[in-house]
């Protein structure tokens, strides 16, 4: 008999007389969140990653101070100029270790976590590119923030390579006390785009009426 | 170079040993204090957290109890993404898999994402035994394996030792397996977390083979799911060219969408954050992207042993989380190494017993007993697993897989029933016990609260008098008192 169906045997022959599967009880589709993008900045904040809020007509403003000179790889698809970032062609681990920094979109932000999802889709390159120079700037747009953790699973495609980041890679592995940085980016820049309030200059937490329909779950 | 914990003492002795290193015992109730602060308020955070716990149960549940079914839908999933599936029977032939993927690509070393099934397997010392090097790259792990050490927590694996040790095996170790410590290595988190980076960046760089285990996997999309923090994860997940994950059958989730159950539930109950630092997801190939060749083990190794137990099958719900360790009173006081096995604290007590069976190996059959049955672990698991119940099912299965036996406490239990068989023998044991009493309230110098003689230690009874002081007998019995005073009349 091949292993598989040994396995699969053993697995029949212990669910004799098992019970039925029970129905799984249910937990909220959505808890409302007022001021998304507000909870969104300083859950990212609070894993000391560093959150700048603009509009869409400073995004590249933003990401060129953020990346202060670094040398910078973008993938080739990045929807914002950024002068003098090479263009991802392929690079090997080793070439892109020499790259201080990457600058790519996202796919969805989650408020109740911090956390930015990327499925290595439009403007956010394979998954190497955000992984191996120091320096992540990542730019999500306001409609991209979902409230909690199921509204992103429902957003995100599986059959895409996924990358779920909670601030810049940190360990607790030493007595349980948190150090950020250790292989992953040591630095994470999010570019928030896309608050009314911001645009006009006014101050950071105004009123959220930002954009998508993520908002209102 | 690997240590193993083949050998181990059953859970009394080793304990003994543990309780009085008192370095560990500070290192482990500074470790425990803090997690269990960080879990306690992220989970105050989440106001349907019950209802969560619920869900967690019997997601895993309708995948336990359909588990045949799940496995091909997961093995058909896999396949249609590119990925090579392969069966394990036990941890032998998982780890002759292994060994012949990393043979096929003429590698002589590969780099390891944490993972819990391939220590259970000792995959480690099967590759070093074929002449290929295992480079663990989580921090924890990394410290274990310098300092040639065995694990003693499922998610912080060097949760017993300190800053000072850990700089101490940095500086003796690195050097001779790859880029040396700084010279001037201080014992600050920072300074010791920037050391590994540099260490292990180079192995990253150049690794053709990756090993992995996962979190979950999801049967209806193929997806395999690594929930990490440091970053060691992706490094190994995406940078290799061939990308080897094994996977324990109980790892099977049934949808996509359930993973938003348990990607809540599992930062918080492990480090105590409201999200882990990364969680990298991926089904089979990705065309450009990441490994190009792709296996997955799907791992027996005594799951289906413990899935016949009616009882105890609610274990392979665990995901690893190890809140139930953080918060046991016996856990924080003896750590890791005395339950013998990669699977210590609460969940180990019941796990190691439930995949190997009882009754075989005196060191597993000591683990149901390794509890005070306080409950806090059932309290804490996010899945919702009954410990206590399973630990004192299984007390009963070890009871059960030692009868009949020829032990003391039969001996006695026998004898006893002899005696009290019978009017006459029983006064024939009572005049005995009389005599012995006589001549042991003699010499016995404890008192009783009352003022009786007691005995605080007997040769025939060593391990239940080491604790417990035994009243000495009475001279004389009731029934001989009866007779001598006509019943108190005289």
């Amino acid at each position: 008999m091949s292993a598989r169906e040994e396995v699969l045997a053993r697995v029949r022959a212990a669910l004799a007389g098992a019970p039925t599967p029970p129905a799984v009880p249910p937990v909220r589709s959505g808890r409302p969140l007022e001021e998304l993008l507000d909870r969104f900045a300083e859950r990212v904040a609070d894993y000391r990653a560093v959150v700048v809020r603009c509009a869409e007509d400073e995004v590249e403003e933003r990401i060129a101070l953020a990346l202060d000179g670094a040398r910078t790889v973008v993938p080739a698809d990045l929807p914002w100029e950024v002068p003098g970032a090479v263009p991802d062609e392929g690079f090997t681990a080793l070439e892109l270790d020499d790259l201080e920094a990457v600058v790519t979109a996202a796919a969805v932000g989650i408020a109740e976590t911090g956390t930015v999802v990327l499925d290595h889709g439009a403007g956010q390159g394979r998954r190497a590119l955000s992984l191996v120079p120091d320096l992540h700037v990542l730019v999500v747009r306001a409609d991209q923030v979902v409230a909690g953790v199921p509204e992103a699973v429902a957003r995100l495609d599986p059959a895409r390579p996924q990358t779920w980041i909670s601030g810049p890679s940190a360990t607790s592995d030493i007595e349980l006390n948190r150090v950020e940085g250790v292989h992953g980016p040591r630095r994470l820049v999010v570019v928030l785009v896309g608050s009314e309030v911001v645009g006009r200059g006014s101050t950071l937490g105004g009123v959220g009426t930002v954009g998508g329909s993520s908002a209102s779950h | 170079m690997n240590a193993t914990f083949v050998g181990m003492p059953p859970f009394p002795s080793a304990a003994r040993d543990a309780l009085a290193d008192s370095q560990l015992r500070g290192n482990l109730a500074k470790a425990t204090g803090t997690i269990r602060a960080k879990r306690a308020a992220v989970v105050a955070e989440v106001d349907d957290w019950e209802e969560l716990r619920l869900a967690g149960a019997a997601l895993k549940d309708r995948a336990l109890l359909d588990l045949d079914s799940k496995l091909v839908q997961l093995e058909e999933s896999l396949t249609a993404a590119g990925a090579v599936v392969h069966w394990a029977r036990d941890a032998e032939e998982a780890c002759r898999i292994v060994a012949s993927v990393a043979r096929d690509h003429g590698v002589d070393e590969v780099v390891k994402v944490k993972s819990m099934a391939t220590q259970e397997i000792g995959l480690n010392e099967h590759l070093e035994a074929e002449g290929i090097a295992a480079w663990e790259t989580d921090l924890a792990e990394l410290i274990v394996q310098l300092g040639e050490d065995l694990p003693s927590h499922i998610l912080v694996p060097a949760i017993h030792r300190n800053r000072a040790e850990i700089r101490e095996i940095f500086l003796r170790r690195m050097a001779e397996v790859g880029r040396p410590a700084p010279a001037d290595l201080t014992d600050e988190p920072v300074e010791l977390a920037n050391a590994a980076r540099l260490h292990l960046r180079e192995k990253f760089l150049r690794a053709k083979v990756a090993v992995s285990g996962a979190n979950f996997a999801v049967a209806d999309s193929g997806t395999l799911v690594v929930v990490e923090s440091e970053g060691n994860g992706r490094m190994c997940l995406t940078l290799p060219e061939v990308l080897v994950s094994v996977v324990g059958i109980e790892k099977v989730v049934p949808t996509w969408q359930d993973l938003d159950v348990f990607l809540q539930l599992l930062p918080r109950s492990s480090t105590g954050e409201r999200m882990n630092p990364y969680t990298s997801t991926w089904s089979g190939v990705t065309p450009g992207d990441g490994p190009q060749e792709v296996h997955v083990v799907l791992l027996d190794n005594g799951r289906t042993r413990a899935l016949a137990d009616e009882v105890g099958r609610q274990a392979l719900r665990c995901i690893r989380c190890s809140a139930c360790l953080n918060v046991c009173p016996v856990y924080e006081r003896t750590g890791g190494h005395a339950y013998g096995s990669v699977y210590p604290g609460p969940i180990g007590a019941i796990l190691n017993p439930l995949l190997r069976g009882v009754g075989t190996d005196e060191q597993v059959d000591s683990l149901p007993y390794a509890s005070s049955l306080c409950g806090a672990c059932f309290e804490a698991c996010p899945v919702r697993i009954d410990i206590p119940s399973v630990l004192v099912d299984l007390r009963a299965q070890v009871v059960d897989a030692h009868r009949p036996s020829a032990k003391p406490e039969a001996v006695a239990m026998k004898a006893a029933a002899w005696s009290f068989g019978s009017g006459a023998r029983l006064g024939v044991v009572e005049r005995l016990s009389g005599v012995v009493g006589g001549a042991t309230g003699r010499v016995g110098r404890r008192r009783l609260p009352g003022g009786r003689a007691a005995l605080s230690r007997v040769p025939f009874g060593a391990a239940w008098t080491r604790s417990r002081d035994l009243p000495v007998p009475p001279r004389e019995s009731f029934r001989a008192w009866w007779k001598r005073t006509d019943g108190g009349r005289s």
